[in-house]
């Protein structure tokens, strides 16, 4: 016997389950940065492992590129990291590291220890190139298009997913129309 | 090797656990009592592991083990021992397991305590607890593992988070999660009478110690969270209404709708599928309150570092609990029928209005919870719901249900009249209104808010002096002791617990209208006055502590010539985390606490102070105590317990009472 009146209670569940799973699909880390779509901060820094070198932005200009900050004392980077350090070897895009308010020996024996993905990485001892790029929490990761504009940023651990769903599909797409 | 053998307690627990979950309830249906005997020792069993794997982390915290993730994220050498052990529940895995093991806990004493339940019905409760549990320890093994390795293993922690080095904290999630799981226990009962489509008297006067343990258990947890913000965070609230404490008010709202709506169907029968409803609802609500405090839809990214995986897991396990057992209501609950009739004007229909009303808050503070979320969902903008809000819809429901609960007690069950009602509560209204002028004019000044609060606050005391005063005329002469020893402890609860909420509702009121509160500037030597009593800053010295180094101020409170108290507000900083810290230092009085806490240093000797005066707030939680105290105090009732003995119908001479009395 089945009565109107006590599917009631089930049906606003239903809808209520439904809000809440649009509230799960909505990645709260991923807040559109203003900085979409907007030119990629200058920076002209030195290099981990090299400190009389420098590095730039501009440097890279004429590629697509991935900007990915990190630290030593960043747990959630070792988490990425194997994400990071097997996008890196596939060759698809170059990967540069901004290494963020960490000690440089430190860094240096993180990527020594773990693996090292970076062509180059930049070193921000201070942390202001990651105020410029609006850095709130490490790891976060940039996609930068040819003519180095942001195209794409995420916050926290990149993981296998978002290579697949994203980060890939975005740097062909970048690749093949400019 | 010990983290894992945590990890495979929990494994084998799972395995018990899905056991339990299917084999009692096909005996049950199948009349199989070899089957239906396996629910008690598995659910044993089952609590027994979770008990290895709680234990094993323990293990863990306490000596130091960073190689297990969980441990390094939450602990450090430095932390206390004693701080080391609530770091179990500091975090998001261990809070699982914790909420896993009172589960088991519950599932223990429904074990035990049931001797007197028929077989079919304690199986199937178990069995419903099972379920619950087959979906926590999955969760736990799949997306929230507390054993996982770290390797290499770090050299020291990362330290508990210093807002939760508190012993406030080592008390308050264990109460909470007692609470809240108990619902656990409702909702199976109500499953079970469900599947069995036999929900009587004597269902619901088993169900009804249980919820009404749950229920207490929850008070003192919220009691216990609301007093640790209260003099952790340095502010002086009591009550914040974020989504974390809104998350373990609305079960229980629900849950003392179910508590009332259980003893009108313990004694009349009636509001059989009503009760039903608010089982699940209580339970449901709990369970949403986990999800909606751990799956990160509501906190912020670094609050905890939060894994979609999670949310979709909690999500889906809500949207499976919830769904088929209101899948089953839907279609089970006409056949439980409605149970006795009754007027317009009875106990009855005071106690639904009640529960609607309790409803319609527990709503309210739903949509205030998830309102932002949505409109966050929707890209329709970051909004925040605060105070006002929930101020200005609490206050209009709560007002009346307030009013009713003065009377139901007194009212006859199925017809009541109001004429002889309002003869015998005349005295009460009139001390009533007198409170409500006498005690904000003596507090100081008038205000229309303290006014109605008293008013509602007397009437709540007097009217349970009336129903006192009406139950001993039910018995027999003798010395007044004895005669009050005569009356059933549950009514002395009830009595307690009603008290309880006039108490709350006076301290809230008095601390918002007369609380002061002064932001002083103080060189050492100087000194602030406030309400009459004189502050000192007589010195400022460097202090340290296990695992901090602190600031301590000596204030030196003097009232007229008289010495009160010397108070000592510290400003800590937690090393490992580099987290600064204010510890307050409060002077509790019983009609005030004096509380002081330092704010930024502007030269190492002159500090800005915070001093509030706050008349009558340990009130809010001496209130919340009572009705603590008076649920368990009607839970352990003798007569569940005689009834249990005797298996039979009538404890002699106290039923005609207890029917009275209940409500």
């Amino acid at each position: 016997m089945l009565r109107a009146r006590f599917l009631i209670p089930l049906a606003v569940f239903a809808a209520f389950i439904g809000i809440l799973a649009v509230g799960l699909t909505l990645d709260p880390r991923e807040v559109p940065s203003p900085l979409i779509n907007k030119p990629a901060p200058a920076f002209n820094l030195p290099q981990l492992a090299q400190p009389d070198k420098t590095i730039s932005q501009q440097d890279m200009l004429g590629r697509v590129w991935l900007l990915n900050v990190w630290a030593s004392w960043c747990v959630s980077c070792r988490e990425e990291h194997s994400t990071i350090l097997e996008l890196a070897r596939s060759g698809v895009v170059p990967v540069l590291g901004l290494n963020y308010k960490d000690e440089r020996a430190d860094g240096l024996a993180w990527l020594a220890r773990l693996g090292n993905p970076y062509q180059i990485s930049a070193y921000d001892r201070d942390g202001r190139i990651g105020i410029d790029y609006g850095v709130y929490g490490v790891p976060e990761t940039y996609v930068i298009d040819k003519a180095g504009v942001i195209r794409y940023k995420r916050i926290g651990a990149v993981t296998p997913e978002v290579v697949r769903d994203k980060i890939l599909p975005l740097v062909k797409a970048l690749n093949g129309n400019a | 090797m010990v983290p894992e053998l945590g990890h495979f307690a929990l494994i084998l627990a799972l395995c018990i656990a899905l056991v339990q979950s299917i084999l009692p309830l096909v005996g049950a249906a199948r009349g199989n009592d070899a089957w239906m005997a396996l629910a008690r020792p598995a659910a044993q069993a089952q609590c027994l592991f979770i008990a290895v794997a709680f234990g094993c982390l323990t293990y863990a915290f306490v000596s130091n083990d960073f190689s297990v993730k969980y441990v390094a994220e939450h602990s450090n050498t430095q932390l206390p021992v004693a701080y080391r052990v609530a770091g179990v529940w500091g975090g998001h895995e261990g809070s699982l397991l914790l909420w896993t093991q009172m589960l088991g806990l519950w599932m223990f004493a429904v074990s035990i305590f049931s001797r007197s339940l028929p077989q079919e019905m304690v199986s199937r409760v178990l069995s419903v607890m099972g379920m619950v549990a087959v979906g926590f320890l999955l969760f736990m093994l799949i997306a929230s593992n507390p054993f996982e390795r770290l390797l290499p293993a770090a050299l020291d922690g990362r330290d508990l988070n210093p807002l939760l080095q508190d012993p406030g904290m080592v008390f308050h999630p264990p109460m909470l999660y007692m609470g809240y799981v108990g619902f656990s226990v409702a909702f199976a009962f109500s499953m079970a009478a469900l599947i069995d489509g036999r929900l009587d008297a004597s269902w619901a006067r088993w169900s009804r110690p249980w919820t009404t343990v749950a229920w207490s258990v929850l008070t003192l947890g919220i009691a216990l969270g609301s007093g640790w913000a209260y003099y952790v965070l340095g502010w002086g609230g009591w009550w914040f209404w974020d989504p974390v404490e809104n998350a373990s008010f609305m079960p229980w709202l629900v849950g003392t709708a179910l508590v009332h709506s259980l003893a009108v169907t313990e004694k009349r029968g009636a509001f059989r599928s009503w009760t039903v409803f608010l089982a699940i609802l209580a339970f449901s609500l709990s369970l949403l309150g986990t999800f909606l405090v751990r799956s990160g839809v509501l906190t912020s990214v670094h609050a905890f570092a939060t894994d979609p995986k999670r949310g979709i897991f909690i999500l889906a396990f809500l949207a499976v609990v919830v769904g088929s057992s209101l899948t089953l209501f839907a279609w089970r609950a006409s056949k439980v029928g409605l149970g006795g009739r009754f007027a317009l004007v009875s106990r009855e229909s005071m106690l639904l209005t009640n529960n609607a009303l309790l409803l319609v808050a527990a709503g309210a503070v739903l949509l205030g919870t998830l309102y932002p979320l949505a409109l966050d969902a929707f890209g329709l903008g970051k909004i925040s719901v605060g105070p006002p809000y929930f101020e200005a819809v609490f206050v209009p429901l709560m007002a009346p249900a307030l009013f009713l609960m003065g009377i139901a007690p007194l009212a006859r069950w199925k017809q009541a009249s109001l004429p002889e009602l309002a003869v015998r509560l005349r005295w009460a209204l009139a001390v009533s209104f007198v409170a409500a002028i006498v005690v904000p004019l003596a507090m100081g000044h008038w205000s229309t808010m303290v006014g109605f609060s008293m008013l509602l606050a007397a009437w709540i005391a007097a009217t349970s002096v009336v129903n006192l005063k009406a139950q001993l005329a039910h018995v027999p002469k003798g010395r007044i002791g004895a005669r009050l020893a005569q009356l059933p402890r549950s009514y002395y609860g009830m009595l307690l617990a009603h008290l309880g909420v006039a108490v709350f509702i006076a301290g809230v009121a008095l601390v918002k209208g007369y609380e002061a509160e002064t932001d002083v500037r103080m060189e050492v030597g100087d000194t602030a006055h406030l309400h009459g009593y004189t502050f000192r800053f007589t010195a400022i010295n460097a202090v340290k502590g296990p695992n901090y180094t602190a600031e301590r101020g000596t204030i030196e409170v003097t009232r007229g010539t008289e010495s009160v108290v010397t108070l000592n507000p510290e400003k800590r900083l937690y090393i490992v985390q580099n987290m600064p810290m204010t510890e307050a230092a409060i002077d509790a009085g019983f009609t005030r606490h004096l509380y002081v806490a330092l704010g930024d240093s502007i030269t190492p000797t002159t500090w800005v102070v915070r001093i509030y005066h706050k008349p009558f707030i340990g009130w809010i939680w001496g209130g919340c105590l009572l009705m603590g105290i008076g649920g368990l105090l009607a839970a352990f009732d003798r007569r569940y317990r005689a009834r249990a003995r005797a298996g039979s119908a009538q404890l002699a001479g106290a039923a005609g009472l207890n029917a009275s009395a209940a409500g």
